[in-house]
């Protein structure tokens, strides 16, 4: 059987194409490879070799031949034992004739894509036991609750280590790997070169052979070095490779402002990483919190981004004291009940939210306020079973307005909560400003407890 | 802690035996293989069956072949998206990477991942990366992961002239020296990325470029197979011997344009023509079989035809595939815990 030759797509986008020159004649031997003809398209023009080895028994199209489409016989070749002749009698030069593959049309189907789970009615959060560890606690900072839940995993599993700039014999920038590296060693408690791209990247290798690394970036301002592979390497890989390559990692620090470090040092990341399939962004505000999302964070077969926060790490906090406390990613957490107006918040904001119902509650307005804690996957289930009691939300966040995690809240309303709200959704969140050094000025860049009651007397309309 | 059976390192020979022809047939199926796939996705691309981005390993086929066969099982292996021949000399099945070209349910990947992303945890290949460069430090962490399970192993990452540039191939020298991991660094100097030829892109030797952080570099004939292996068993040898990282710079060519879509403006037809028919790796691989008496037209034609045998098997298998089900949109995105 002759072979016929296909006018080939040189492009992902062309369809058709002028067939130049041809370089080899009838009766030529063709080896795998040959240059045979030279194709223009509308960018270039481009050599056609041949993949199968024969005689060019006959050309089908003769050269000149402007707008041949794509997977047109353009020649038949004679294998081996036919010969030139055999073929010429064979088939007329069939037009755009169907190729012998069928390439999977586009326009045919875009196929019924199952409904995005976004759509669907919000899902209850994991189930927690947590309530039932806090009979017996103990007074605890934020900073030793992250301490305590990485030397916790690591006397259990010997494959998670703990990576990152002075995390070793500094003890940490910010203290929060205290002691870690006299029990553990400098095998399990590396201290790096200042190479955030670098060392981030080696992690998700050492993740990829089987072990369990936690990252720390001295701050999450940093992390910006690294994140091509937070998001190409960690994030994409288990899709792209069909579900083989999981990446167990955590990249952990303080995020957001800190006091007085100006611009550079004063970002607030969670709407950045929340915005990507394939991770987990988990950002705590007690120490219990902490704790428990940190051990769960170092469980997680995923990359989780753990957002902590350098003002909360003094805070103190009651944290249980059984080793098997954890708490849920996934899992919001209604910090104080109430009637008239939902607030939602995450990391130190939870504080100014708690701090702001107190003082609405001394006007007689009873504000819930919801810890969001896990920020994707986000807990829409709590957030909107709330508003449903109180129809009001007020969402408060350190970041950035524009695409920040409190516009989403807003689109998390319009999905899920339309119907219940008799107001609409306001937001709290940093100004839309670099943060400026200037104690006055930073001040008025950030969230405050008075910004937060008015926000929620807005929304009741008082 | 995972651990895997403890390997002893191979002990460095003083001189390197002869390869055998068994040997010899060996690296000229695998070179045979990797072409003959790479002219098969090329005219499949050509058929609109492949789509996008799809980077060609002609002419550098005695790199991979070389390197491979101078590795043990268990040993990692990481590239960038320039990857089929990767893969091939892996061992992993040419119909499960053709179906992945074709985005068919029944590629390494599900047809997820395409081209430039396949990977398979039974033969230690850990893709597949698309962003220049992003191999180098992954790698880096693969060796990181070998060294602190003690399991004997090494990992062998290939990066281009164009990715040697990127800054965190620098990060990952400085530590892998530093931390003495296990890794080999070959870089497949192709003397093009994209349109850039090594002259306009670098300065000084690749091979060198690791002399600041102590690491050995060498610079080798990449379009002679055996010259590959025999570096390659000097640095295996050196490498697992716990010595720490070195780079092999691998002087090769690709004759195909940087990807399908390339019009290769950037090189003269004579420079391609003189690569091709002077310095071909199979080529020069056939004569040597020849003069060595250890095959004749005839014996190559059986491998030949074995080897076209399989990659027809695996167009066929990757036309024949289908798409993968609509409901694959919303899996592999989390490993549920
Ligand atoms: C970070 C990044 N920048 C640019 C590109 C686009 N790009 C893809 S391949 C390539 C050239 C790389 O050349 P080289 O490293 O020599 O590898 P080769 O293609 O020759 O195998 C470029 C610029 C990319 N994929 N990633
Ligand atoms: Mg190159």
């Amino acid at each position: 059987m002759p072979i016929d030759i296909l006018m080939p797509a040189l492009s992902p986008t062309m369809t058709e194409g002028k067939l130049a020159k041809w370089v080899k004649k009838e009766g030529d031997t063709i080896k795998a490879g040959d240059v045979i003809a030279e194709i223009e398209t509308d960018k270039a023009t481009m050599e056609v070799e041949a993949v199968d080895e024969g005689t060019l028994a006959k050309i089908l199209v003769p050269e000149g031949t402007e707008n041949v489409a794509v997977n047109t016989a353009i020649a038949l070749l004679a294998g081996e034992g036919e010969s030139a002749s055999d073929v010429s009698a064979a088939k007329a030069p069939a037009a755009a004739e169907a190729p012998k593959a069928e390439a999977p049309k586009e326009e045919a189907k875009p196929a019924a894509a199952p409904a995005a789970p976004a759509v669907k009615a919000p899902v209850a959060p994991p189930p927690s036991d947590e309530d039932r560890f806090f009979k017996n606690t103990q007074t605890m900072t934020v900073r030793e609750a992250l301490r305590d839940a990485m030397a916790e995993e690591m006397r259990k599993d010997g494959s998670v280590f703990v990576m990152g700039e002075e995390v070793a014999e500094y003890q940490g920038a910010y203290k929060v790997t205290q002691g870690l590296l006299q029990e553990f060693g400098p095998d399990r408690v590396i201290d790096t070169p200042i190479t955030e791209h670098g060392f981030a990247g080696l992690a998700v290798g050492a993740a990829f052979g089987g072990l369990r690394p936690v990252v720390e970036f001295m701050t999450f301002n940093f992390s910006m070095q690294a994140i091509d592979h937070i998001i190409n390497s960690a994030a994409k890989t288990l899709y792209m490779s069909g579900g083989q390559m999981g990446c167990p990692i955590v990249f952990r620090g303080p995020n957001g402002a800190a006091a007085r470090v100006a611009a550079q040092h004063s970002q607030e990341y969670s709407s950045w990483y929340a915005h990507i399939p394939g991770l987990k962004v988990v950002s705590p505000y007690s120490a219990a919190d902490a704790k428990g999302l940190l051990k769960a964070a170092i469980r997680d077969p995923n990359p989780v981004v753990f957002l902590e926060n350098e003002i909360l790490y003094g805070h103190s906090f009651e944290v249980p004291t059984d080793p098997d406390f954890i708490i849920p990613i996934g899992r919001a957490k209604i910090e104080r009940a109430g009637t008239d107006v939902t607030i939602t918040a995450f990391s130190l904001q939870v504080g100014m939210a708690l701090a702001a119902a107190d003082k609405l509650a001394e006007q007689g307005i009873s504000a819930e306020v919801i810890n969001l804690r896990s920020i994707r996957p986000l807990d829409v289930h709590t957030i909107v079973e709330s508003v449903k009691k109180t129809n009001r939300l007020v969402s408060v966040e350190e970041g950035w307005p524009f695409a920040g995690i409190g516009a989403e809240m807003s689109a998390v309303m319009m999905e899920h909560a339309f119907d219940y709200l008799d107001a609409p959704v306001v937001r709290v969140h940093g100004k839309d400003v670099p943060m400026p050094y200037a104690a006055n000025l930073e001040k008025l860049a950030l969230p405050q407890v008075d910004d937060v009651v008015t926000a929620a007397k807005a929304v009741l309309y008082r | 802690m995972a651990t895997t059976t403890r390997r002893r390192a191979k002990p460095a020979e003083n001189a390197a035996p002869e390869p055998t022809q068994e040997e010899l047939l060996h690296y000229y199926k695998e070179m045979l293989l990797i072409r003959r796939f790479e002219e098969k996705a090329g005219q499949l691309y050509g058929m609109g069956l492949i789509g996008g981005f799809c980077h060609l390993y002609i002419g550098q086929e005695a790199v991979v072949v070389g390197m491979q066969a101078a590795q043990l099982p268990g040993d990692s292996v990481i590239t960038s998206y320039r990857d089929h021949g990767h893969m091939l000399a892996c061992g992993m099945e040419a119909k499960g990477v053709m179906a992945e070209l074709t985005g068919r349910a029944g590629g390494y990947s599900k047809g997820k991942g395409g081209s430039m992303h396949m990977f398979s945890r039974e033969k230690n290949f850990y893709g597949g990366h698309g962003i220049v460069g992003a191999q180098t430090p992954i790698g880096t962490g693969l060796a990181f992961a070998h060294k602190y399970k003690k399991d004997g192993c090494i990992d062998v990452c290939y990066l281009g002239d164009g990715a040697v540039n990127q800054g965190q191939v620098y990060e990952s020298f400085n530590m892998a020296a530093l931390w003495k991991l296990p890794v080999i660094y070959v870089i497949e100097n192709n003397k093009y990325a994209m349109g850039t030829s090594q002259q306009r892109a670098s300065a000084g030797e690749l091979y060198l470029r690791g002399s600041a952080y102590g690491i050995p570099g060498k610079q080798v004939n990449g379009m002679d197979v055996l010259e590959v292996k025999k570096a390659a068993d000097e640095a295996v040898a050196y490498v697992r011997g716990g010595n720490g990282p070195m780079i092999l710079e691998m002087k090769t060519y690709r004759y195909r344009g940087h990807s399908m879509s390339d019009p290769a403006k950037y090189r003269t037809k004579e420079e391609v023509n003189k690569m091709r028919s002077e310095y071909d790796c199979i080529d020069h691989l056939k004569s040597l079989l020849f003069t060595k008496g250890y095959a004749d037209e005839e014996s190559l034609k059986v491998i030949d035809r074995d080897v076209k045998a399989v990659v027809t098997e695996a167009a066929d298998f990757a036309t024949n595939s289908p798409e993968p089900d609509a409901s694959e949109l919303w899996t592999d995105i989390l490993v549920e815990a």
